[in-house]
């Protein structure tokens, strides 16, 4: 019975599956008033202001739909390049880069100013705005993903997953390609306005799609006490290295250049140096806890899948703090308009900006890992979407 | 092209009979007669035109507030009471050259670029420039999304973080849309200048001057040829619709 | 069978659907049970556009005149948010809004949210002056 059979992995747990999911809804109700009071008050009652206009809800947001992309990587690995470890995890990934695109795109139409005027964003598209850009991409992808997951799923359509899987990821490329340039584009920021945010965005979702790949995995097997293949653990966690490595390095290209230019210096110094949280975000947040640290982790872990997963929770909360670097950090420093001046007025001209993020923004963010959450927790329990190379054993176990 | 000429030369002979008439130039940049009427309510406003602004900042003074005020008042903002998220339009800045020391004060506002980023970034379009080069929020497509906050070069936009109920009719404004200055856009279709001109005029400084920069005999297309002047972050090559004299 | 369930499908849906127009249609004649539009016209004279026609229309032509407004300047009066303002305001409450407003008290009654007064005016006010253009 393939029909009942798909059910098994999560039945004999059904106290937890609830106790689950009242966790995460409890986390969507505080993100529900969160909106709801921003909504009614307007954005007086955040932290965010005329110069931090993007805040904390950002930081989530964008952090979910860089990782949204590259989870899906796991599943590319899978159909592109052909691996049938990562073939087996391939639905899976499809799944947590589905429900974590939707967390993340939650939380930033809830963040808008007229979030009641949704419509108007995917009815008027300016062509030449990289953000009405990306949500094409984030339509398409949800599209494409979910044409992926079904080519995978269903065993009449098998034929057609390697198609859909080169579909998916040269779409998911392009996606993250198109993430990094919102903030590439921005010519008038210090601390924007490279070329190298998109290449760099990429990199980024890499590691912290596989980490939270990782992570989602590892609670899975430990969940229903299956233990990970050794050597599948040890690929994941090199290959989580390789790009925890990566990304590093190209933070540091990016910081380098930027402090050979004369008219960068102040910002780089204010970031490396001086910034205050800005500079504890950027060295003890994105470079230690979510490189050095994970990278010592990885390569000290032997068998110990405790260890990648606290390696990969640590890459998480680097990617956070990255994004608090990137978004935030990058308002905070005053724009240059008059170079060679000293300014004041009573608009915040010349001065370091300050953001004290409220607990509602944190409510908001929090309600889009919740919601990826909520939608993986559900339909695993209700779709085969575990890697069945090691499910099949269990499930075979149970019957 | 010759068309062209023949216009511009006949605007000219007006202006020069207009001003020959009465002799009505009061000053250098205030005449009590327009030269150009207003163009009628029910027609489209015209490329040929592009309304510009020339500010002097050798008679803008420190810590005078005459064009913020004017503007607070015209557009129904208010007292700035809330300097982090209060909507300003305009704003004095005042500068100190880091290594001569030399000071100086000038309003700063929307520059309605040519080539508007805040433009470029808007995910519905709603950030746009008229035909006239005037740069504005459609606030009936403007989702508040801040795009065009992060791109613009002047922090020339406002977010409006409250719910308002005293907006002025001609000038509507609510929570949620992202504003900036519309060159007293109500105004000027019916022929007027912007609020702050009006209001530095008053004060006696005649430190700005709004006109059509598009209309060389215009009086600030004259002063451009005459002096030099200075498009704020040039370097960025945005095309500025207000230009600074003495920066 | 098919068409059997298609008609017993559709025998559904339309037995609670004519049952509610048949009750609707008893009770549209009651008095008093649905408070109706208070338009109180306070400046007689001939509107922009027959009456029919503005029922109907109106926010067809607010919308095309919104964006000839705000897009090319155009500022004829004829489908003016502001005109019908200052035409339409209560003199009681100088507003088009509140209860026996002559916009909202027929919006609630058919139940439409307009969001205009989200940020227009919903009282007429003072055409600012305009300056003189050197």
């Amino acid at each position: 019975m393939a029909s009942t059979a798909s059910y098994v992995e999560t039945q004999s747990r059904s106290g937890a599956f609830w106790g689950l999911l009242v966790l995460g809804g409890l986390f969507m109700l505080a993100a529900l008033g969160a909106f709801l009071y921003f909504e009614h008050n307007g954005h007086i009652v955040t932290g965010m202001d005329n110069q931090i206009v993007w805040g904390i809800p950002h930081v989530f947001a964008v952090f979910l739909i860089v990782a949204a992309s590259g989870v899906l990587n796991v599943a590319s690995i899978g159909s592109v390049f052909g691996k049938p470890v990562y073939k087996a995890r391939a639905p899976l990934s499809g799944l947590l880069a589905l429900a974590m695109m939707a967390g993340g795109l939650a939380v930033l139409a809830a963040d808008l100013g007229r979030p009641d005027r949704l419509i108007v964003a995917m009815t008027h598209f300016n062509f030449k705005s990289i953000f009405a850009l990306n949500m094409m991409f984030y339509s398409g992808f949800f599209a494409i993903v979910s044409a992926y997951l079904v080519t995978m799923m269903d065993r009449s359509l098998n034929d057609y997953s390697k198609v859909m899987g080169f579909l998916a990821f040269f779409w998911r490329l392009a996606l993250t390609t198109a993430t990094g340039s919102i903030f590439g584009f921005l010519i008038a920021r210090t601390a924007y306005g490279s070329a190298i945010m998109a290449p760099m965005f990429i990199i980024y979702s890499f590691a912290y799609g596989l980490a939270a790949f990782l992570i989602v995995q590892g609670s899975m097997y430990a969940w229903n006490k299956v233990q990970l293949d050794e050597g599948v653990l040890t690929r994941m966690k090199n290959l989580l290295a390789v790009f925890i490595g990566a990304a590093l390095y190209f933070t540091a290209v990016m910081h380098l250049t930027s402090l050979y230019f004369a008219k960068q210096i102040d910002y780089e110094r204010f970031l490396l140096l001086d910034g205050g949280i800005h500079t504890t975000m950027f060295w003890l947040g994105q470079v230690v806890i979510g490189g050095i640290v994970p990278l010592a982790l990885i390569f000290t872990a032997g068998r110990s899948q405790t260890r990648v997963i606290a390696a990969s929770v640590l890459v998480v909360l680097g990617g956070l703090a990255q994004m608090y670097v990137t978004i935030v950090s990058g308002q905070a420093f005053p724009l240059e308009i008059f170079p060679g001046y000293a300014a004041t007025s009573s608009f915040q001209d010349g001065i370091i900006n300050v953001y004290s993020p409220t607990l509602g923004e944190f409510a908001l963010g929090f309600g889009g890992i919740a919601l990826a959450f909520l939608i993986t927790v559900i339909a695993v329990r209700v779709l085969r979407f575990l890697p069945q190379d090691d499910f099949a054993a269990l499930k075979a176990g149970n019957d | 092209m010759s068309d062209n000429k023949d216009g511009v030369s006949r605007r000219g002979f007006l202006a020069t009979s207009a001003a020959a008439l009465g002799g009505i130039a009061l000053a250098p940049g205030i005449r009590l007669v327009e030269i150009a009427a207003a163009k009628p309510d029910d027609e489209p406003v015209s490329s040929k035109v592009r309304w510009g602004m020339l500010i002097d900042t050798t008679r803008c003074q420190t810590g005078c507030t005459d064009c913020v005020s004017a503007c607070n008042k015209e557009n129904g903002l208010g007292e700035v009471t809330k300097p982090r998220t209060n909507a300003q339009w305009i704003r004095k800045i005042d500068l100190t050259d880091l290594k001569t020391d030399h000071a100086l004060s000038l309003p700063m506002m929307c520059q309605h670029c040519a080539n508007p980023p805040c433009v470029d970034v808007c995910p519905t379009g709603a950030s746009f420039k008229r035909a006239d080069g005037i740069v504005l929020v459609d606030r009936h497509t403007c989702i508040g999304c801040r795009y065009c906050m992060m791109a613009c070069p002047y922090k020339a936009r406002s977010f409006v973080h409250e719910p308002h109920t005293d907006q002025k009719p001609e000038v509507p404004r609510g929570q949620g849309c992202v504003e900036g200055c519309t060159l007293c856009v109500h105004r000027v279709d019916r022929g007027g200048t912007p609020a702050c001109v009006e209001a530095c005029a008053a004060a006696g400084h005649n430190a700005m001057m709004f006109g059509d920069l598009n209309n060389p005999e215009s009086e600030i297309s004259k002063r451009i040829r005459e002096v030099k002047t200075t498009q704020v972050r040039a370097d960025l090559k945005l095309d500025l619709g207000v230009r600074y004299e003495g920066i | 069978m098919r068409l059997l369930a298609i008609a017993v499908l559709w025998g559904l849906t339309l037995v609670p659907a004519s049952a509610f127009m048949a009750f609707a249609a008893a009770h549209a004649a009651e008095p008093g049970r649905t408070p109706l539009p208070a338009i109180a016209i306070t400046k007689p004279g001939q509107c922009v556009e027959p009456t029919d026609v503005m029922r109907r229309d109106h926010m067809k032509f607010l919308k095309h005149q919104r964006d000839l407004t705000v897009h090319e300047g155009v500022r004829s009066k004829q489908h003016s948010l502001n005109e019908c303002i200052a035409c339409h305001a209560s003199p009681k409450t100088g507003s088009v809004l509140g209860e026996d407003g002559f916009c909202q008290s027929c919006h609630s009654y058919a139940a439409v949210k307009p969001d205009c007064w989200d940020c227009h005016q919903p009282k007429p006010g003072q055409k600012a002056a305009t300056g003189v253009r050197p």
